[in-house]
This record gives C-alpha cells, sequence and structure tokens, in this order.
C-alpha cells in the first residue's frame, strides 16, 4: 500500500487527529515539564540537556559577528513587537522558554523587492556550557525579495532558540543554519517558516558538532503556490545526540513541500533521530510532498530512528511520498570499488562522500559547500579514516 | 610478460542451507598475449570463477590455487589483486550514487599506479577513451553506474580497462545485454587491450555472438563447476551449431 493510500485508509476508520501539531500558545502552562515519555520528548535524553527546560531566567548570551550586505537591517525589538510582526508561536516547551525568557528579540530585515546577492552571514558564538543563552531571532523578507541567510553556531552553551522566517508573497529565501559546535554544547532550536503565496523557500539544517542537538524545522503556508525545500545533513559521533524533527503543514492549496535529511553515525553510542511529519489539511488540494531521510552507520554501536508520519485529510493530493532508510556500508560497492585498486578505507570514503554529495550540492551556496565537503571529511578523519593517517 | 595459473580451484558460496560448492575444481592457464574464452550455459559457475579471482568476500575457497606471474593471488585482499595486475568487467556493476566517473578512474588509476596521474594527459586520456566508446562528454559528471543503460555500464567497463591497463583482464559477459552497435564498440574496446604487449584476457560468455569479434585463442566449455572439454576457435562454431546439450547429457 501507498503512504498515501495507508493514511486514507487510516482517515476513513476515523483514527486521524492532529497528533502531529500539538497547539501553539505562549503560555508556559501549555507546555508542561516533560518526563521523557512524552511522543514528542522520547527519544530525547533529558537529562542531557543539562536543566534547560527548567526556565531558568539568565542575561548570557552569544557573541554575534554579522555580514549585513547593503539593504538588509538587523535590529533589537520588543517581545510585544514580535508577536505584532507575526511570530510563529511556540509548539513545544523551549521554544516558548526562549520567549518568555529572552528579553526581547533581534528582527532582520529585507524590504520588498530587494535582490540581496551576497549572504546575510550571522555568526553566533558561545563561551562556555554554563552558560544558559536564550535566544529569539526574527526574519523578515519582503514581497518578492530574495536573500540567502547563512547561521552559524560555534563554541558553546546552553542554547535554546525560537526562530520565526516570514516569507513575503513570491520572495526566495535559502536558510542555512550550521550547529557546528564543541563537544559538550547543547541546542534547541526552533525554526518556523511561514511561506508565501508562491514564495519559495529552502531551508537546510546542518548538525555536526554539540553533545546534544535538537532541531526543528516547521513550514506552514500563507497561501497557495508557496514552496519549501527542506534539507538536512548530520554526522554524529561517539556519544553526540544529534535530533532533527520537520513539519509540513500544508494548510493551503497547491503548495509543495521537499524534505531531504541524510546522517552519518560512527562510534559508540552516536545517536541520530529524524522525525518527518507531514499534515494535509482539508484545505490543502493539489499539494505535493516528498520526505526521505537516509543514514549511513558506520560503525557499530550507533543508533539511527528515523519515524517518516504522513497525516491526510483530504484525498485531492497531487503526489505524496516517502522514503526512509538506514544501512550500512554496502558490501557490493566497496568491493566494486576496492576491485578496481582502490584501498578499503579509501573505498568507504568515496561512498561516504557519495552519499552526501548530492545534497551538498543542492545547498546552493557555493562558499558554504565547499567547506561542507571539508568538513565530511574532517569528521571521517576522526574515526572511519583513522587508519590510513 | 604475464601468466594467470588457476589450479584445481574449489569454490563454495554461504547459502541458507549452509554452503554450497559451486567450482569443483577448475584448472586453467592463461599466458601472455592469450585470449581464452569460457563457455557455459547459465548456472555453470562462470561468474563465481570471475569473482573468485577478484576475491568477492561472498566466495570461499576451499581448494586449489591462483598465482599471476607465480604470486599467490588468493592471499592478496581485493584491491592488492587490482593492484598486481587483475581486472574484472563485471557482468553486473554496481551503482555508487553520488560518486562521479571522472573521481572514480582518477581515484582508480591514482591507486593502481600508486601516484597520481599528470593532470593534462589525463584528461585528454579520459577524453579519448569515452570518445572511443562511444559515451558523450557529459558521461565523467555522472555518478558511477547510477541510472546506466545496461549498453553504457558495459561501455564503462570497457573504458576502465584501457585506462587502468590491467596485466589479465576477466570480462564476465560483457556482451550480455548489448544491441550490436554496441558489441562492436565494447569488442573494439577489448581488441585495442589486446593488442599492447603481453596481456591475457579471459573472455566468459554465454553466447558465441561476441567470438566473431573477439577471437580467442583458446576455448573452454564450462558445466556444473567444471571444464567439461577445452579446444581451439573451432570448438566455439561446433557450440554455436549443436549448443550445450552433449555436455549436459553427459553428467547423468
Ligand atoms: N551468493 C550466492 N548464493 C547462493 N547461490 C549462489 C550464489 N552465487 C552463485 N550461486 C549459485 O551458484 C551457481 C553458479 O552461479 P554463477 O557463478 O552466477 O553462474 P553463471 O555465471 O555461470 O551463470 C548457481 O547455481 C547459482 O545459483
Ligand atoms: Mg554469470
Amino acid at each position: 500500500m501507498t503512504a498515501v493510500a495507508e493514511a486514507l485508509e487510516a482517515a476513513d476508520q476515523g483514527h486521524v487527529e492532529s497528533h502531529l501539531n500539538p497547539p501553539a500558545s505562549y503560555d508556559l502552562a501549555d507546555h508542561p515539564v516533560p518526563n521523557g515519555r512524552e511522543e514528542v520528548w522520547r527519544f530525547t535524553p533529558l537529562k542531557r540537556l543539562r536543566g534547560i527546560l527548567d526556565g531558568d531566567a539568565s542575561s548570557d548570551h552569544l557573541t554575534w559577528e554579522t555580514t549585513l550586505p547593503a539593504g538588509v537591517t538587523l535590529t533589537e525589538i520588543t517581545a510585544e513587537q514580535a508577536v505584532e510582526i507575526g511570530e510563529l508561536a511556540p509548539n513545544e516547551r523551549p521554544a516558548a522558554l526562549a520567549a518568555a525568557n529572552s528579553g526581547g528579540a533581534m528582527l532582520l530585515d529585507v524590504p520588498a523587492d530587494t535582490v540581496v546577492e551576497e549572504p546575510v552571514v550571522i555568526r553566533l558564538k558561545g563561551s562556555s556550557v554554563d552558560d544558559l543563552v536564550w535566544g529569539r531571532l526574527l526574519y523578515r523578507v519582503g514581497a518578492h525579495a530574495e536573500v540567502t541567510i547563512v547561521l552559524l553556531h560555534t563554541g558553546s552553551a546552553r542554547y535554546s532558540a525560537i526562530q520565526s522566517f516570514l516569507v513575503g508573497d513570491g520572495a526566495k529565501v535559502n536558510v542555512l543554519s550550521l550547529q557546528d559546535w564543541d563537544d559538550d554544547a547543547v541546542h534547541l532550536g526552533r525554526d518556523a517558516i511561514r511561506v508565501g503565496r508562491d514564495a519559495s523557500v529552502k531551508h537546510t539544517s546542518i548538525s555536526f558538532g554539540g553533545d546534544l542537538v535538537r532541531m526543528h524545522a516547521n513550514v506552514e503556508y500563507a497561501g497557495p503556490g508557496g514552496e519549501a525545500e527542506l534539507l538536512g545533513l548530520y554526522f554524529a559521533d561517539e556519544g553526540q545526540h544529534l535530533e532533527h524533527r520537520l513539519f509540513a503543514d500544508h494548510n493551503a492549496p497547491k503548495t509543495k513541500s521537499h524534505v531531504v535529511y541524510k546522517g552519518a553515525l560512527q562510534g559508540r553510542g552516536a545517536h541520530t533521530v529524524w522525525i518527518g511529519n507531514v499534515l494535509i489539511r482539508k484545505v490543502a488540494e493539489g499539494i505535493e510532498t516528498y520526505e526521505e531521510n537516509r543514514n549511513l552507520v558506520l560503525t557499530d554501536g550507533c543508533q539511527a530512528d528515523s519515524v517518516p508520519n504522513l497525516e491526510i485529510e483530504t484525498g485531492e493530493i497531487a503526489g505524496a511520498g516517502h522514503a526512509s532508510a538506514t544501512a550500512r556500508f554496502d558490501d557490493e560497492q566497496l568491493f566494486y570499488l576496492r576491485s578496481r585498486g582502490v584501498s578499503e578505507k579509501e573505498a568507504q570514503r568515496l561512498v561516504v562522500h557519495g552519499f552526501f554529495n548530492d545534497l551538498i550540492r543542492k545547498v546552493g551556496i557555493p562558499s558554504i559547500e565547499e567547506k561542507l565537503l571539508e568538513t565530511v571529511e574532517a569528521e571521517l578523519a576522526k574515526n572511519v579514516l583513522k587508519e590510513l593517517t | 610478460m604475464s601468466t594467470l595459473e588457476i589450479k584445481d580451484l574449489k569454490v563454495q558460496v554461504k547459502t541458507e542451507d549452509g554452503p554450497k560448492e559451486i567450482l569443483k575444481g577448475v584448472t586453467l592457464t592463461i599466458k601472455d598475449g592469450e585470449t581464452h574464452a569460457i563457455m557455459g550455459p547459465n548456472g555453470s559457475g562462470k561468474s563465481t570463477l570471475a569473482y573468485s579471482i577478484a576475491g568477492h568476500p561472498r566466495y570461499e575457497v576451499t581448494g586449489g590455487t591462483v598465482t599471476l606471474d607465480g604470486e599467490d593471488v588468493l592471499e592478496m585482499s581485493v584491491d592488492e589483486r587490482a593492484r598486481a595486475g587483475l581486472f574484472l568487467a563485471m557482468q553486473y556493476p554496481v551503482e555508487v550514487p553520488g560518486v562521479s566517473v571522472a573521481n572514480f578512474l582518477r581515484t582508480a588509476k591514482t591507486a593502481i599506479d600508486g601516484e597520481a596521474p599528470k593532470l593534462r594527459t589525463w584528461v585528454k586520456d579520459v577524453n579519448g577513451v569515452m570518445e572511443r566508446m562511444n559515451l558523450d562528454a557529459s558521461f565523467s559528471q555522472r555518478s558511477v553506474n547510477e541510472g546506466f543503460s545496461g549498453g553504457e555500464k558495459k561501455r564503462h567497463e570497457i573504458a576502465q580497462l584501457d585506462l587502468l591497463d590491467p596485466k589479465v583482464a576477466i570480462l564476465d559477459e560483457t556482451d550480455s545485454g548489448l544491441d550490436i552497435d554496441a558489441l562492436k564498440v565494447v569488442s573494439e574496446g577489448v581488441n585495442r587491450f589486446r593488442e599492447r604487449e603481453g596481456k591475457g584476457v579471459l573472455l566468459i560468455t554465454h553466447y558465441t555472438r561476441i567470438l566473431r569479434y573477439i577471437k580467442p585463442d583458446y576455448v573452454h566449455v564450462f558445466v556444473d563447476g567444471q571444464v567439461a572439454d577445452e579446444g581451439g576457435p573451432e570448438l566455439a562454431d561446433e557450440l554455436e551449431a549443436n549448443g550445450y546439450e552433449k555436455y549436459l547429457g553427459t553428467k547423468v
């Protein structure tokens, strides 16, 4: 049975309640401290959040270094202004805490009809995991504007952030968030995107560093014709927990979502989680959605959890599908390469590069693509290629 | 000078019902400049022979020897065998997503030669081979074997044969699934290789068709994991006329 048929059958039997989207609310009472058995928390080792969910007030902050091309502004706004502008309200505790505790918010503005050639770069650096940092950022891209936004997270902190991307009609936005933290960092991130009518958004989340990283990428639509491409790449080492949770809420007709996340795992206790939720609402006729998660397990002792969910409330869909696969090295691939004289380690290196290559090429930011290839190389050097050097 | 010597080779494969013997003592010597054709019905163990020589982990050698110029091949890892001068053109070449043909070829050439090829001559060489194999210029940018047609896969195997320049080439049903034009292109590629000094070829095929383009020096009939008959090129003509029945019949 196809995914669509399965979901429709479930709908016929009256099983579908919208369990994929807990209601959004700023009220902390709506987001109680989890015990770890909740559906949305069951994969996350709560202890390793190091108390973030207690929600202590803090004035710690990350250091900011920005590259703002002409036409782009970055200003501080109040919490009230954030809501007025149309911030996408939190639907889980860390994001609600970030909204409650961050004091104000930062607003990046790209005016309508502005085409920004150079990427906006925001470098956020933490100085210590003892720091508890609440982040609240809004990105407002006007109608028919075009911009690329790169967010780089380095250093260490316990960082919980709520980010909203408000994309105007017909705009083209490319967002990349790189989690390249030190080994002990904890990062809980909620990115939510509202895609304007006929707008197109690419959002890429890349996680290499940190002890525990849990990122949401949510997308909803302000009108018909919007397109969202959600990409992700992660590389979990020994003991790392990297979690990516996607939610495409097709709340308007003729909208598209395309999700591709790829991960590699190596070393004892490397754990990755990918949750791909897609909701196709009754109004959302003629939409197209596809989601895919692939994991490559490079050594023993790793765990990759991968859960696609498709919830469909209308039968009038142009296309819906999903794929999820977790695999070890393919012996046939390695044999083929080695039969051409390539050593085992070199063959493994080629296969891993190949695994990520097509995804990296889709990112669409040449300067970053180069760096990503290097980072994949460096990650491989830690384990798989250790014997080579 | 190169000699591949296979003596009384016995090979089994792991199956769910335990190990299954497939090669039951194969003896075969390929000397300098010789082309040997191995012909046999489906399931007779031809690919098993090819894979065993190349060192595929699924096949376990339980007896016999394989040497290349006196060196023990069975002791070598898969990649060592390739670096020693063995090449296997596979019946079913494997897809390697995301790895471009250009990158693959250069990595393999570097591994075989022990040093990176000179950039300028290498690009020329690759382009020349691609052209001769009737593969268009964009081919190098495609992922290895991914989405290739059957013919493209086989032509790509022979392009590798040309560039990697082994001592002995084992071609496992390189002719299967090719139309007549592709068959000619592939045969010309193999013949160019044969013209080089001291190359050995083990040509595994199910059909006699390719032997019109690649003239073997010897023909071996392979049945049930063993060589059932051997002779000169005329043996192929006889097989063409009478098929394998004669050999299958004697099995009982
Ligand atoms: N991996 C395997 N597992 C089980 N049986 C195998 C395997 N590989 C080959 N065989 C069996 O060995 C025999 C010979 O196969 P193969 O060498 O592919 O023959 P050919 O290439 O001549 O068609 C067949 O009966 C086949 O089913
Ligand atoms: Mg075969």
